[in-house]
């Protein structure tokens, strides 16, 4: 049993918005390529080049079907990553302490070298966010990209997690909701941002924002002829409109 | 709590260098970081024009690009039967000299004997100035399989395209319109551009058969039947010309709409009423006399009629006013409710015209007349293959684009704005040059924009003079060739036979043709005295793809880390709408392969062979690379490859070659741009100050104002040859084709394809390509091909269930040419009569260093083998192709067939199934 802290300092965190995220798996890519070269042991593959290549990601996009009611079918795309949960149970169910919260900004991380590899915390995890990684036997997730955004090495700018730098369509924030006053914290409010699975009683700090209603033509009234060119023809129709010049 | 201590300042790499990337024809400016001289991570430049520091998923992935195992390691010559993939490895001395061997023949004899033809270059300018100093007529990239109806149908009409050539106003724009738009040209500034919008608020509307990608973040999706794009648009044209919801302003001042259409009689009938000078003109308002279409103040009269002859206006007011266009009579026929037409066009009109926004900046208009502010048209429009790879796919880019211009929503505030060089009237580009001298080079480029029948590129008999038949009386306005014919023609030796093919990154022998399991046949198809009939193919490719085993000899190329490259003005840019951009790539990596860049490997050829340009006085080679060329090269005197830093420096646009370039540009992160002014930024068609600055820095060297043609007197040409005027002729059988694809307003009528229907191919089957894969590369992608590995055939919910299918289930599909079974899913948001599937995710065993079991040699499978390259024969002896009879596009989409369910493969396989081609490079192990 691991402990929880009982409230961190601030609590980093992604903001992902479902009404703008197309799918095209740019953040899986990026978040693949920063950390397989940043903290920990590299996000190995298996059998790249085989029938059934499988690797460690740390960050997944889902497609999913979804049929509103009284609306066009839609496509709902899902980036799946860890939420950093407050009450997170991949924490509390670690035997060794190695999954741990941090006081100061809530990320959870794996120190690695005290992982065990026993996979309990991914069994804990209710949204299938830790990897284990076939090579090195060590738990992976999503770091929240620690070694970036305190990095002094990195130009300001770019102190950032990996898939919010390269988002195409800006669908991924990055922030303290903690502060109600942040510019994530005030998304979610303006959005309905919400929490993924609240049943499961693990208090995301990671928030999703909604696809917006969809399929709802423009109501206004159709447009008018401007007269029965039946019965005018084009000359009518002609005059009425070169009228307006 | 023992919180391990964190070095959250790590080390992040030795050296960042920038460069551009290829993962697709996007060409994003990325950052390599290398870390012990290897690549050890690649992230977006925040500089760069084109992507802001985003970046794809294939451009994160490029690193696994780099060190892809499936990567060619030397100049290869086939050593077993063509198509076995026996090869052995020589020398680039050798490869070279029998390039030459072959070829020098070739250019002393009979130059149209090399057909040379490239996919995926982003070198066209140079590719083609080198096959104009070989001096064969045969030349052309892959456009004409791609998305050429959108390029000919944008050039012809506006003097621009959507490709990458053009781009909403994202900042202003309300009201955002993809037709037909998969996720690929452009893909990640118009990622950028709808998340914006989004941010904004403003409306995205899809209009497509498959709600995938950018059609799931619509806020409305209408999905179309393939197709029939043309005929909505036409609808939306019909309702707002009812309404009398047009911009007559707009029309009347920078469209050709209130020229004259001559009505009398005879040769001249449809083509535009002259004056003495042979200019078209006006009917001035004020006067109501004639008057210079370009006279300061003149008033352009749309309803104006000049001794019986009517205006366009009128023209076309009198044919989609007509009945026929209305939505009720034309909703079965697309799939869309006739109330859904009418509220998406009273929606246009609301957002243009109600909705319109002013933006204070005077300018002056290429009349002299002066403008006190910016009027916008805050509606914008894109389309891309989904709508052109249909044999109506030109009328139907033609369709849209007068839309945009009665909307007044092209170069105005909030709509569609042309990136530089475009806007450029197609008056400004080159004619087709196709004469073939021995030894001596082609007298102009190898493609243009035809004007009349006259400018065809016919041999003395009439017959086509281009082994594609580009430029024929088949597809007159063919402006980037007919490559998907190229391997066809050559076999059937109609209009000839060919020696030598010379290919360039362009998988034919699998992806990239239609017809694929023929084509392989073609490939190796023999003569009666065992030689191949096409004697000789000669191919470029970084890696082992299925077109290598197809090939004699072998060029290997390298990875886009480890060459130069110019993203140049003179041929595909990384302009802007508000500056023209280009750019670079250069060495970040060193090959670690007896590899060369394709390019500099070209000049060394033409070096060989004595080609003029190529040669300097001492006979020795003119260019020492690629970047030497890039740099030293002069298209006109002070133009040049690149725009940046020339002269000593300062030159922007023009100037001398400096030999420092290639370092400033480095220096600068790979790219330059030259700002265009903000007087500048609109209307540039007709702005003074645009015209000027694009004299000043080089796009032009005399200021071209044009009007738009909405109505295209090109075209009437053509139709007028067909009706039997004029001295150049088409054959009798093509006469009532011309008749129906060339009328010079935008028509629809169905595609060739639907032929298809009576016989029980009542299904439309489309590909589309992922935002995470390009072509064929990305199976190699060792991240990539865990995405998205493989390809299930998407079936809608009707046939879902019509068909009884469920979870795990295969079909059988057949097309009038070829069947195929392969894995299906089920998916609702999906038009009602199509399957799809994902493009180009199916291999062939031993392909790209894979393993002979993986999923994409295994479940994979292309849609091609239901494709043919010929449309059915009609008795008449002709091969008629599947492409758009107007410029030669391959009609991909007007695909048709029938769908049952089938046992699932006892060995789990789609079919057709191939035997493995022997790899040319050992299969992948760890990465």
């Amino acid at each position: 049993m691991t402990c929880l802290p009982g409230k961190t300092e601030r609590a980093l965190g992604l903001v992902i918005d479902l009404d703008t995220c197309v799918g095209c798996q740019a953040c899986v890519t990026a978040c693949k390529g920063w950390n397989d070269q940043g903290y920990g042991v590299p996000l190995s593959d298996q059998n790249p080049y085989g029938s059934t290549p499988s690797g460690t990601f740390l960050n997944r996009v889902h497609s999913y079907q979804v049929q509103p009611e009284a609306a066009a079918p839609m496509i709902v795309n899902f980036p799946r990553s860890c939420l950093h949960c407050t009450d997170a149970p991949c924490v509390t169910v670690c035997p060794t302490g190695a999954s741990y919260k941090r006081v100061e900004d809530g990320i959870v991380l794996v120190n690695e070298e005290a992982c065990i590899g026993c996979g309990l915390c991914a069994w804990a995890c209710p949204y299938g966010a830790r990897e284990m990684d076939a090579a090195a036997g060590v738990m992976k997730k999503c770091t929240l990209c620690v070694d970036r955004i305190y990095n002094e090495n990195l130009p300001e700018e770019d102190r950032e997690p990996a898939c919010v730098r390269t988002c195409p369509t800006g669908a991924r924030h990055f922030g303290d909701l903690a502060d109600p006053g942040s510019a994530v914290s005030q998304l979610v409010a303006a959005r309905g941002g919400y929490d993924l699975m609240p049943e499961q009683g693990t208090r995301p700090v990671n928030k999703y924002l909604p696809p917006r209603k969809k399929d709802r033509p423009d109501q206004a009234s159709l447009l008018a002829p401007l007269l029965d060119i039946q019965a005018t023809g084009l000359a009518g129709w002609l005059d009425r409109v070169l009228g307006k010049i | 709590m023992n919180q391990p201590r964190l070095n959250t300042s790590p080390h992040v790499s030795d050296e960042v260098r920038k460069t551009t990337c290829y993962m697709c024809a996007c060409r994003c400016g990325i950052n390599v970081h290398l870390t012990s001289g290897r690549v050890s991570y690649i992230e977006g430049n925040r500089d760069h024009p084109i992507n802001k520091g985003v970046l794809c998923a294939k451009g994160a992935s490029g690193i696994m690009q780099v060190t892809a195992p499936s990567r060619l390691r030397t100049p290869l010559r086939r050593v077993g039967p063509r198509g076995s993939g026996a090869f052995e490895p020589i020398s680039w001395d050798e490869a070279l000299q029998t390039a030459v061997d072959w070829m020098r023949p070739l250019r002393e004899t009979a130059p149209e004997k090399l057909a040379f033809f490239t996919g995926r270059d982003q070198s066209q300018s140079f590719t083609g100035w080198w096959a104009q100093a070989f001096g064969t007529p045969n030349y052309a990239a892959h456009g004409g399989f791609c998305s050429v109806n959108m390029a000919a149908a944008g050039i012809y009409t506006l003097g621009g395209a959507f490709w990458e050539f053009g781009a909403p106003d994202w900042e202003r724009s309300k009201l955002f319109v993809l037709f037909g738009v998969a996720e690929d040209h452009d893909s990640n500034p118009i990622k950028i551009g709808i998340g914006k919008m989004k941010e904004r608020g403003a409306r995205v509307i899809g209009v497509n058969p498959i709600r995938t990608g950018y059609n799931a973040v619509a806020d409305d999706w209408i999905g179309i039947t393939p197709g029939t794009d043309g005929l909505l648009i036409l609808s939306l044209i019909h309702c707002l010309l009812e309404a009398g919801k047009v911009d007559l302003e707009y029309l009347s001042r920078f469209t050709n709409a209130a020229y004259l259409i001559n009505e009398a009689e005879g040769p001249e009938k449809g083509l535009f009423v002259r004056n003495a000078e042979a200019q078209p003109f006006v009917i001035d308002r004020r006067s109501g006399m004639p008057a210079p279409w370009e006279a300061k103040g003149v008033q352009p009269d749309l309803g104006a009629v000049w001794q019986g002859h009517r205006t366009v206006f009128q023209h076309m007011a009198e044919r989609y006013l007509s009945p026929d266009y209305a939505p009720e009579a034309v909703a079965a026929r697309c799939g869309v409710t006739a109330l859904r037409i009418r509220q998406l066009a009273a929606e246009l009109a609301s957002v243009a015209f109600d909705q319109a926004i002013e933006i204070k900046q005077p300018w002056v208009d290429f009349r002299g007349d002066e403008h006190a502010t910016m009027i916008g048209r805050p509606v914008s429009f894109h389309a891309m293959r989904g709508i052109s790879a249909h044999s109506n796919g030109f009328q139907t880019g033609r369709a849209l684009h007068l839309l945009q211009i009665l909307l007044g929503a092209v170069e105005t505030p909030g709509s569609w704005r042309m990136k530089p060089p475009y806007p450029k009237p197609m008056e400004a580009h080159p004619t087709p040059h196709f004469v073939a001298v021995p030894g001596k080079p082609l007298s102009g480029p190898h493609l243009g924009y035809v004007r009349g029948p006259e400018q065809l590129a016919l041999l003395p008999d009439g017959s086509p003079a281009r082994i594609d038949k580009a430029f024929s009386w088949e597809n007159p306005f063919s402006a980037h060739g007919l490559m998907h014919m190229v391997i066809p023609n050559a076999v059937a030796g109609d209009p000839y036979r060919i020696d030598t093919l010379f290919l360039y990154m362009a998988n034919m022998a699998w992806n990239s043709s239609m017809n694929t399991a023929q084509v392989m046949e073609m490939l190796t198809a023999q003569e009666a005295d065992g030689s191949y009939t096409i004697p000789r193919i000669i191919y470029s490719d970084a890696y082992a793809s299925e077109m290598v085993a197809y090939a004699d000899l072998i060029l290997p190329d390298t990875t886009y880390l480890e060459r130069h490259d110019c993203i140049s003005m003179l041929d595909r840019p990384v302009s802007e709408p508000d500056a023209a951009g280009d750019a670079i790539r250069w060495p970040v990596v060193e090959p670690d392969r007896d590899v060369r860049g394709f390019q500099s490997v070209l000049l060394d050829l033409g070096a060989r062979l004595g080609l003029p340009g190529m040669v300097a006085e001492d006979g020795r080679a003119k260019f020492k690379d690629y970047a030497d060329y890039i740099v030293t090269h002069q298209r006109r005197p002070g133009v040049g490859p690149l725009m940046g830093f020339r002269g000593n420096g300062d030159g922007e646009g023009r100037g001398a070659p400096n030999p420092d370039q290639m370092a400033r540009y480095i220096e600068n992160g790979g790219f330059y741009q030259a700002h265009v002014p903000e007087e500048a930024a609109f209307f540039k068609p007709w702005n003074r100050a645009y015209q000027d600055w694009a004299v000043q820095v080089g796009l032009f060297d005399t200021p071209q104002p044009y009007l738009f043609n909405i109505w295209s007197e090109p075209m009437r040409r053509f139709q007028l040859a067909a009706e039997g005027h004029g001295a150049v002729q088409p054959p009798d059988h093509l006469r009532a084709r011309l008749k129906l694809a060339m009328d010079p307003l935008p028509v629809w009528y169905e595609p060739f394809g639907d032929a298809a229907e009576p016989f029980g191919f009542t299904v439309h089957a489309l590909t589309q390509r992922p935002m995470d894969m390009y072509h064929s590369w990305g199976s190699q992608n060792a991240w990539l091909r865990q995405i998205r590995g493989h390809n299930p055939l998407f079936v809608p919910t009707k046939l879902w269930q019509q068909h009884g299918f469920s979870e795990g289930d295969w079909a059988r599909v057949t097309s009038a040419t070829g069947q195929i079974t392969v894995p299906v899913v089920h998916m609702a948001a999906l038009n009602e009569n199509t399957v799809w599937t994902w493009n180009a995710i199916g291999k062939r065993k031993g392909a790209w260093a894979l393993n002979e079991g993986a999923t994409e040699a295994k479940q994979g499978f292309l849609l091609n083998h239901l494709i043919s390259e010929l449309l059915p024969a009609k008795g008449d002896g002709m091969r008629y192709s599947n492409s758009d009879p107007v410029t030669g596009q391959a009609a991909w989409f007007d695909l048709r067939v029938r769908i049952e369910r089938a046992d699932p493969p006892a060995d789990g396989h789609s079919r057709p199934a191939f035997g493995a081609i022997r790899p040319v490079v050992p299969e992948g192990g760890k990465r």
